[in-house]
């Protein structure tokens, strides 16, 4: 099963919904690893979606047919790539040349959606008209708030900032505008107390 | 207190009728000092002794927000009005002393927009003419489509074409020209907002087509103002306040509370900025609803009244004031 209820939390903390179609020319559809499976169901409710659909997919290293599953959908465009930072200025050039009445659907996991999210906000959609449907790992992209530095797919609370070595505590609190969530050092105050890692969510 | 209840002493300096329905006035501090800053969007609220009522109707400032020595409004005359824009015609003349209210901004511009489209109908262009003025000086990227009666009637047709002549494009009824809508926004650029100010009928086509479209609600702003309309007379109690009194013919409700020596909460008196919502008691009657604050079923729960706007047919209603 790749969804995953996220207990409630402080406001800063982003939330996600269930994509539904919305009317539209042009639907932008983004996703990676199980996020597909969020796809299959927003197709399924709207079939005619497809052929007005461009879709940017990021398959797992271990894909078990997602990406032939979405080919055989043959959507309008179908992009799938390596990772989300690669097809970047791919993602911007799409935007620069959008217009308004173009729908965004994001899928996957929290990372993907945050950075996606940021782009298409940049562009000029406001955030309350994207749509968003968490699927898959519940890995965190997480800044350091020391450093500064980004620290992709954290899965445990504690963890080590991967550019300054800290000790960072995993907070809820979320930033749009860089896509991640904070990281606080968890031993400023006696260092070498760190409490023992733990997944995130078990 | 309202935010709206701050007032200015002004007098008015400048009088110049546009055309056959349309007034320019200008205020200017009677103290001599400077004005309010404002931004583009923003109205005033104009007190108007008329004998014994004193009016309180809401304009739109239609000068540069930067100018702060004189404000301006347009104004139609409504014939069959209530009587505030005739009121302002035919009363007010060069040297009067009146009191006008803080501006008060229902109808701003996101300035995150990376365009801004206007779109206008007849005297629902004077909210334009102030966002213009901000945007030139910001080199904000804007078109505007006006669309009026006709030549004689366009008020700052001339002006706006002239200042602007690739952003700005007129639409005369009487000659059959009509926006293409569709086609207008189906080209939009990401970022682009649409802000419209015209009849409600205009605004409903324009908010539709755009939800069709699949623009997002937020990139979409609308002002329509409503002016309270006349009614059969009234009977109003308000129970924290114990008063009792009648609502005449050709006052609003918020008018009757304000006469009562009641210092009632107020913003738009248009029925668009949910200030004046007043919860009600009792009411052994019908309350007729005209605002577009409340949602559809709080105005059939018949527990919610917004007395800028709204009405009551019965014996008697009880409010929470």
């Amino acid at each position: 099963m790749s969804t995953f209820k996220f207990p409630p939390s402080i406001t800063s903390r982003p939330v996600y919904g269930t994509l539904e179609p919305r009317s539209g020319k042009h639907h932008l559809m983004i996703a990676d690893a199980e996020g597909a499976e969020a796809l299959f169901d927003l197709v399924e409710k709207d079939p005619d979606l497809i052929a007005h659909a461009h879709i940017m997919y990021f398959p797992a290293a271990d894909d078990t047919g997602y990406a032939e599953k979405l080919k055989a959908f043959s959507p309008s465009k179908l992009y799938v790539g390596p990772s989300y930072s690669a097809a970047v200025p791919r993602l911007r050039r799409i935007l620069q040349d959008a217009h308004m009445g173009l729908q965004v659907y994001l899928a996957g996991t929290e990372g993907l959606m945050g950075q996606a999210m940021s782009e298409a906000t940049n562009a000029g959609i406001p955030h309350t008209a994207i749509q968003t449907e968490h699927r898959g790992s519940v890995a965190r992209r997480m800044q350091c708030v020391h450093c500064k530095g980004i620290t992709e797919n954290v899965v445990t609370d504690p963890f080590t900032c991967s550019h300054c070595g800290l000790n960072l505590f995993v907070r809820d609190h979320y930033s749009r505008r860089i896509a991640a969530f904070q990281g606080v050092c968890v031993d400023a105050e006696d260092p070498g107390n760190v409490p023992p890692k733990r997944e995130l969510y078990s | 207190m309202s935010a709206g209840t701050n007032k200015i002493g002004v007098v008015v300096t400048d009088i110049v009728p546009l055309n056959e329905l349309v007034t320019r006035f200008k205020f200017e501090r009677a103290d001599g000092g400077l004005l309010p800053t404002f931004s583009g969007g923003a109205h005033t609220v104009i007190e108007m002794k008329d004998g014994e009522t004193t009016r309180l109707n809401p304009y739109s400032l239609m000068s540069d927000p930067a100018d702060r020595h004189a404000y301006t409004i347009s104004v139609r005359r409504d014939d069959a009005g209530r009587g505030g824009s005739l009121f302002l015609h035919k009363n007010v003349r060069i040297g009067d002393e009146m009191v006008i209210s803080y501006p008060v901004n229902l109808f701003a511009l996101d300035l995150r927009a990376h365009k801004h489209l206007m779109i206008a109908g007849g005297i629902g262009i004077t909210p334009f003419l102030a966002q213009i003025k901000q945007l030139s000086a910001t080199n904000g990227r804007f078109e505007l489509h006006y669309a009026c009666r006709n030549q004689a009637l366009g008020s700052y047709v001339d002006d706006l074409t002239t200042a602007h002549p690739n952003n700005v494009h007129v639409y005369f009824d009487d000659d059959g020209q009509a926006l293409d809508l569709e086609n207008l926004l189906d080209g939009q650029p990401l970022g682009t907002h649409i802000y419209i100010c015209g009849p409600k009928g205009m605004i409903n086509w324009v908010r539709d087509t755009a939800e069709r479209l699949g623009w997002p609600r937020e990139a979409v702003h609308y002002e329509e103002f409503l002016a309270p309309q006349s009614g059969k007379p009234f009977t109003v109690k308000l129970a924290k306040s114990d008063l009792e009194f009648e609502v005449g013919e050709h006052q609003s409700l918020l008018e009757a509370i304000e006469a009562a020596g009641v210092d009632a909460p107020y913003l738009c008196r248009g029925g668009a900025c949910g200030q004046c919502e007043t919860d009600v008691l009792e009411a052994d009657g019908e309350i007729l609803h005209r605002d577009h604050w409340l949602e559809d079923d709080e105005k059939e729960s018949g527990k919610k009244i917004m007395p800028c706007v709204s009405r009551f047919e019965g014996r008697i209603i009880v409010l929470d004031r």
